[in-house]
């Protein structure tokens, strides 16, 4: 045959398979397949391993678990419920803190600051200070809101600790935002001011509904995010040993002394013995539950407000 | 439909090769037409960057005005000049004057809010609010405090007159984004005229949409230049030539810096400009040889 160019005659021997061409591809994909088995099954291990380290609490007395404040006297009558309150008082003050400054900054350097030199100089910096870590803002609450704002704060309370964790999620919360409000396009703004609405009129009718539902879900997950902090938390002064709300109404227990979940874990786990290892495992799980939840509220405002159109 | 001669159906059929160049029945009554905006040795710079240079011309009452020429031309600039749209950009600056019905747009006392419900602005690619066909059209009304009770109307007429009632009266509570190109892009016509403006900028309304759409566009302008001033980008020459009662030609050229900063080559009745222009720039983009 005299044609033997490649782009000449496709006999069926030039369309075969050849056995070894894309090796480097196969062996990309074992790879990433690898890495995310790693990944998953490194959580469900974690997750195992807690629920069968706790199991004698989660699967016999849950309800008393979940139902009853701390005790020093025995791990069989210690229980999570402070814990539990005290975490969704902190993630209160977090989210009554963190939320209106956070947008509110968001939507100074997207819609007003704009590109300004200043802008850019503000978010690069706010990315930085969502690198730092949290044991530094504990440290930042002791100073700032336990002893300086102590007028306000009354030392080393739900508040204090609410707003240690508003310090900490703020940068989360912001450039989230600036995300959002970033991706809402231009052609929307221009529409709205073609009819003639004013800044005001642009950013509450049309720019921040369209940004509604990421600016929640990155606020949903800031929170997640404080529910499970420990460290900063214990150096601003949740209590680690024994504590009573006694007659307390709801608002003075924002301003008393106060546990929270993860520093329960922390407690539970360094006490000796094996029937305190098994409150810690009990506790983990329902922190994790907690987080999930959250997690899922934060999914299902996403999806509610998304669908709108 | 519309009974004006110079869009028959027929010849507003897209895509049908004839060129037409007579548009003689708009007729030119610049003599006792009223002048809207009066544009003297208009610059505009972006930071130091100039994009146009020195633009002068006078747009007439209830005519349509086209701008055309190559990319980057600054057309589009300019017609974003008439509403102060350029403020948005930052850096953006406008030397020189425009004065609308003899007030000078660009003095400090001036609100640009007041001019936009003025002069309206349909955008290139069709931009419905993510809301409902009736709240799309209410929105601007409703910023000027039209009454509750007047709303339904004033719904109603402005997708009337945007010829686009009879497709959307039983769905009006569905979102806007459930229509097609052309009809979202006359919603944004709708939209522009439900504040009454006085003037309606067209940035290239044409130029995502197919055929049939284009087509029924400019059987709409030529209906709504009987109660608005209209002042219309496109980069489509025979659209010009068909729909505009005076054409601007911008052309652009870059300088020894390689800087491309726009110019008004040739601005005069679009019968003129498509059969006799003077200047060999513009005879030499109509003719299709340069652009």
């Amino acid at each position: 045959m005299l044609l033997t160019s490649p782009a000449g005659i496709a006999t069926s021997h030039a369309l075969r398979r050849r056995p070894g061409a894309d090796v480097g591809g196969a062996v990309f994909k074992w790879l990433l397949i690898g890495a995310t088995v790693f990944a998953t099954g490194f959580l469900a291990v974690l997750l195992a391993v807690m629920i069968v380290d706790g199991w004698a609490v989660l699967s016999g007395n849950l309800w008393y678990f979940l139902t009853h404040g701390f005790s020093q006297r025995s791990a069989a009558e210690a229980g999570v419920w402070q814990g539990i309150i005290g975490s969704l008082q902190v993630a209160l003050v977090t989210g009554v803190f963190a939320v209106p400054i956070g947008v509110a900054t968001a939507i100074y350097l997207v819609e007003y600051a704009q590109n300004s030199r200043f802008a850019r100089i503000v978010e690069l910096n706010i990315r930085n200070l969502a690198g730092v870590p949290s044991i530094v803002y504990g440290l930042l609450g002791l100073v700032i809101f336990v002893k300086a704002l102590e007028d306000f704060s009354k030392g080393a309370t739900v508040i204090a600790g609410g707003m240690t964790l508003a310090a900490l999620v703020l940068p989360i919360i912001v450039i989230t935002s600036v995300e959002a409000l970033k991706a809402v396009p231009d052609s929307l703004r221009e529409a709205a001011y073609g009819v003639g609405a004013t800044k005001w009129e642009v950013l509450s009718r049309q720019v921040l509904p369209a940004a509604l539902s990421t600016i929640l879900t990155g606020t949903v997950l800031a929170l997640a995010r404080a529910l499970g902090e420990a460290a900063p938390l214990i150096l601003v002064g949740a209590a680690t040993g024994f504590l009573s709300f006694g007659d307390a109404n709801v608002l003075e227990t924002f301003t008393g002394p106060y546990t929270a979940l993860p520093v329960l874990i922390f407690n539970f786990a360094r006490l000796p013995g094996a029937d305190w290892g098994v409150n810690a495992a009990a506790a983990s799980v329902v922190i994790l539950v907690l987080v999930l939840a959250v997690n899922g509220l934060a999914i299902y405002l996403r999806n509610r407000f998304e669908k709108q159109w | 439909m519309t009974s004006d001669a110079s869009v028959a159906p027929a010849e507003a059929t897209p895509g049908s090769p004839q060129t037409r160049i007579d548009v003689s029945t708009a007729g030119h009554h610049r003599d006792d037409a009223q002048t809207v905006f009066e544009c003297s040795g208009v610059d505009v710079y972006y930071d130091d960057f100039r994009a146009l240079r020195d633009v002068t011309l006078e747009v007439a009452e209830h005519e349509v005005t086209a701008l055309i020429g190559p990319s980057g031309c600054g057309k589009s600039t300019f017609l974003r000049c008439f509403n102060r749209m350029n403020d948005l950009i930052e850096g953006a600056r406008v030397e020189g004057t425009i004065h609308y019905h003899g007030v000078d747009l660009y003095q400090d006392e001036v609100d640009p809010v007041e001019v936009r419900r003025r002069v309206g602005m349909v955008f290139q690619k069709p931009n419905p609010f993510p809301k409902s066909i009736y709240d799309n059209i209410a929105y601007g009304p409703r910023l000027t405090g039209v009454k509750r009770s007047e709303l339904d109307d004033v719904v109603e007429g402005s997708l009337t007159r945007a010829a686009l009632w009879d497709e959307v009266k039983d769905r009006l509570k569905m979102s806007a984004y459930g229509l097609s190109g052309g009809q979202q892009q006359r919603l944004c016509i709708a939209r522009a005229i439900a504040v009454q403006p006085d003037v309606v900028l067209m940035d290239e309304p044409c130029s995502a949409l197919d055929p049939i759409a284009t087509g029924r566009i400019e059987e709409l302008i030529a209906e709504l230049k009987t109660d608005y001033t209209i002042i219309i980008v496109t980069h489509n020459m025979q659209q010009a030539a068909r729909i505009s009662d005076m054409t601007a030609f911008f052309s652009v050229q870059p300088n020894e810096l390689g800087h491309r900063t726009g110019e008004l080559v040739e601005y005069a009745p679009t019968s003129l400009i498509f059969t006799n222009p003077d200047d060999p720039r513009t005879e030499a983009y109509i003719t299709g040889r340069v652009g």
